[in-house]
């Protein structure tokens, strides 16, 4: 069951939220908050000062990387701190009490120990073994003595730093598979068992650095693959803390509780106040109010519901409170299907094959099968059977995937990096991958092609003066149409003593100053096409005429899509004119209007099954199942927390422009995967032959995988730069 | 000989423990915090530390 989004953005905080609280030793609460909008010093300052001045906490730490607050103290009211937070000007949600280290947290220090001992031992072996390699010959026993130095220090590092493909070598051998991580433990175990033997013989071929270096290299790829998932998951993180979900129920005695959402019952009475969104579809039980659906049906101005109207999870109050009855067929709901939806496209996103992973499957057959080509070779030429070993093990390390390991994290870590600071979150690893890959561009039209709140359409036919006087009322209102109204008026007064009408609008003043702000029939008004009317005493009431706006960017989003060879498509829930006026705007040739979010993904699998690789780009619940089947998907950050959960990238900001960035910069990610791939393959084919006729020395095979790997990252980089599209 | 491979032993291990304590110590959490901190006057940073 997909949950949705019930915490109010704004306004009083009055919920028990001691749920959330994680109970320390020594009677201490801890307590987690997810922040958003935190980017600089000052806001550290502000928000830590803040937090930590209230009653009760001892110690506030805003972490900035991952924008959680964290609060230790006794005895602190959680909505309080909240609250300070978001008069702070932020916004901030809290998390669900968990374990305070997760189990990709201790992955993450793990590697990073792991890093730290494996580069010592790389530096100190190298500095050991590299003085015998220039030094010519340094004569037996000193040598020998070096050698022991160097195996002493190698061989406990990179058993320590190699447990990370050791055990995940094991892992895949007992699923009877073999991944990277095979090839690349066997010779680190073989390079260090073949190092040991050529000292005791007194040789010269060891391989203690080769093999402490190969440990060191890969495990820089592999933690900024973990660093990529970590990123990732914080993003996912900061969505699921945007669902921690407390509704208040109506208890039968009439008290009210605040209850999870997912505890919620068939039957239950819920408060839902102005601003509040429907958790579960549901029957209004006792006024008429107004509902804002533009998150479920595309709907862009708010409807009037009355008594008993049948409410859809997802919609938000806009208009008075009401209780609300959730009605018997729960699993039956819109959302339940949405859910189920969702689920069968993310199953399918998940056979996607990662491009490493491709490589991994051609490459280890391949590494193994040269690799016992070698030690056939040798003894058929009649060499003896330790000098053909020796010649296989050299093939082994000498192919094994040091740069290929680096080749995509590096480019990825670049990337995301790149477009995490042009406002694109990325959820997953591989939707770079996927993004790169699409020839087609699915909007939706209410709040992702337009803004998707009503903007003011007649300011320029008002009488001089009217549009601030109604705005000094419209200031006290949270109702969309007073919010935009506001908005065209700008900053201004308030007006003293408004009192809030349910169901009819705005009123100030008594007798013949009494001013009203409000609907058609409320202010006596006749007349088409305006949603809101302004009158003052008995004069003849002004009307206000809303539509919803494109976004500033919306046109040269689209104009630059097409230009890239990207077809461009808007499915709308919204009746078929307005969506046809919206389409023109932005220049879509293909467009449909009043398609029912099943009608939508059924558009989207059917272009998929026609081959086209789609991105679908949509924030409201009617988009989630076809952003969940899109080859890959972006919201904006508006968007419902269930598309926001099932898309791929989360745009932050009002821009759309980003998509572009990211569109490009996907692109240039996997040309350059493929050019390290190149890279890394072109240095292996040199070597090999060299390994398996016996010519490289220790000294080659360090020096080029250490070569090689540099190469790769370096190629990485030049995503770093590179002038954005505009 | 012996006292410089010794003296190299000895200088490696240490700043070896001394990273390995910084990581554990959660040095390493929040770098983009830590690059931004430094420009903030310790005398404000009242919510830091325990009171």
């Amino acid at each position: 069951m997909v949950a949705l989004n019930l915490s109010r953005r704004d306004g009083e905080i009055t919920q028990d939220l001691s749920a959330l609280l994680r109970h320390g030793p020594g009677g201490a609460d801890g307590f987690e908050v997810a922040i958003q909008g935190v980017r600089c010093a000052n806001c550290i300052a502000k928000i830590e000062k803040g937090v930590g001045a209230l009653a009760g906490v001892e110690q506030a730490r805003l972490n900035l990387s991952t924008g959680k607050l964290t609060v230790v103290g006794r005895k602190f009211a959680p909505s309080l701190i909240l609250k300070r937070v978001r008069d702070l000007g932020y916004e901030a949600q809290p998390f669900e009490a968990e374990e305070v280290l997760g189990a990709d947290e201790a992955e993450g220090r793990l590697l990073l120990r792991c890093l730290a001992v494996s580069g010592f031992a790389t530096v100190f072996v190298m500095g050991l073994t590299d003085s015998i390699w220039y030094s010519g010959d340094l004569g037996g026993p000193l040598r020998k003595l070096f050698f022991w130095l160097a195996g002493a220090v190698a061989i406990p590092a990179s058993l320590y730093a190699g447990q990370v493909f050791f055990r995940s070598a094991l892992q895949s051998l007992r699923a009877r598979n073999t991944n990277m991580d095979v090839p690349i433990s066997l010779a680190v175990l073989l390079s260090l068992g073949l190092s040991v033997t050529q000292t005791a013989q007194g040789g010269t071929h060891t391989y203690f650095d080769a093999a402490v270096m190969l440990v060191f290299l890969l495990l820089i790829g592999r933690y900024l693959d973990y660093r990529l998932r970590d990123r990732a998951r914080g993003a996912a993180r900061h969505l699921l803390a945007l669902q921690t979900l407390l509704v208040r129920r109506l208890e039968a005695g009439g008290t009210v509780r605040t209850v999870a959402a997912k505890d919620v019952a068939v039957g239950d009475r819920l408060l839902l106040a102005t601003g509040d969104r429907v958790p579960v579809s549901g029957v209004i039980e006792d006024s008429d109010s107004e509902l804002d659906m533009s998150l479920v049906t595309g709907e862009s101005l708010p409807q009037a519901l009355a008594q008993g109207a049948e409410v859809l999870a997802g919609a938000v109050v806009t208009g008075a409170a009401i209780i609300l009855r959730t009605t018997a067929r729960v699993e039956n709901s819109l959302v339940a299907d949405l859910a189920r939806l969702l689920e069968a496209g993310q199953q399918s996103r998940s056979a996607y094959v990662r491009l490493a992973d491709k490589a991994a499957r051609l490459y280890v057959p391949l590494v193994f099968s040269l690799s016992s080509l070698a030690c056939v070779g040798w003894l058929v030429v009649g060499a003896s059977l330790s000098q053909a070993i020796t010649n296989a093990i050299t093939v082994l390390i000498i192919t094994c995937p040091c740069a290929l390991g680096l080749a995509v994290p590096a480019v990825q870590i670049v990337a995301t990096e790149r477009l995490f600071k042009r406002g694109v979150f990325m959820k997953s690893g591989d939707a770079l991958e996927r993004l790169s890959e699409i020839d087609m561009a699915i909007f939706d039209k209410t709040g992702t092609l337009t803004l998707g709140a009503p903007a003011l359409l007649n300011a320029a036919d008002l009488p001089a003066g009217l549009l601030e006087r109604a705005a000094r009322i419209a200031r006290a209102s949270r109702h969309p149409l007073a919010i935009s109204l506001a908005n065209a008026a700008g900053t201004g007064p308030v007006a003293a003593g408004v009192r809030e009408i349910a169901g009819a609008g705005l009123e100030v003043g008594d007798g013949a100053e009494r001013e009203r702000l409000g609907s058609t029939v409320w202010c006596g008004a006749g007349g088409d096409g305006y949603q809101l009317w302004y009158q003052h005493g008995s004069e003849a009431p002004i009307g206000f005429k809303f539509q919803d706006h494109l976004r500033a960017d919306s046109a040269e989003v689209v104009r630059e899509l097409r230009r890239r060879d990207i077809q461009v498509e808007m499915l709308s829930g919204d009746s078929p004119s307005v969506a046809a006026r919206i389409a023109a705007e932005a220049g879509i040739p293909f467009w449909r209007g009043g398609i029912t979010p099943q009608k939508k993904a059924e558009r989207l699998q059917n272009l998929q099954q026609a081959g086209h690789r789609v991105l679908m780009v949509g924030d409201g619940i009617n988009d989630a199942a076809a952003l969940a089947l899109a080859h890959a998907s972006i919201a904006p950050g508006t968007a419902a927390d269930i598309s926001q959960r099932a898309s791929d990238m989360v745009l932050r900001g009002q821009e759309l422009a980003p998509i572009i960035e990211a569109i490009d910069v996907s692109r240039r990610a996997r040309e350059l995967v493929l050019q390290n791939f190149v890279l890394a393959v072109a240095y292996n084919v040199t070597a090999i032959p060299m390994a398996a006729l016996g010519f490289v020395t220790p000294l080659i095979a360090a020096a080029t995988m250490a070569g090689s790997s540099l190469l790769v990252t370096l190629n990485a980089l030049r995503l770093a730069g590179g002038k954005p599209w505009r | 000989m012996a006292l410089i491979i010794a003296s190299a032993l000895f200088v490696g291990l240490t700043s070896l423990a001394v990273l390995l304590w910084a990581l554990s110590s959660g040095q390493y959490e929040d770098l983009d915090g830590d690059a931004q901190r430094i420009l903030l006057d310790d005398d404000l940073m009242t919510g830091d530390q325990t009171k």
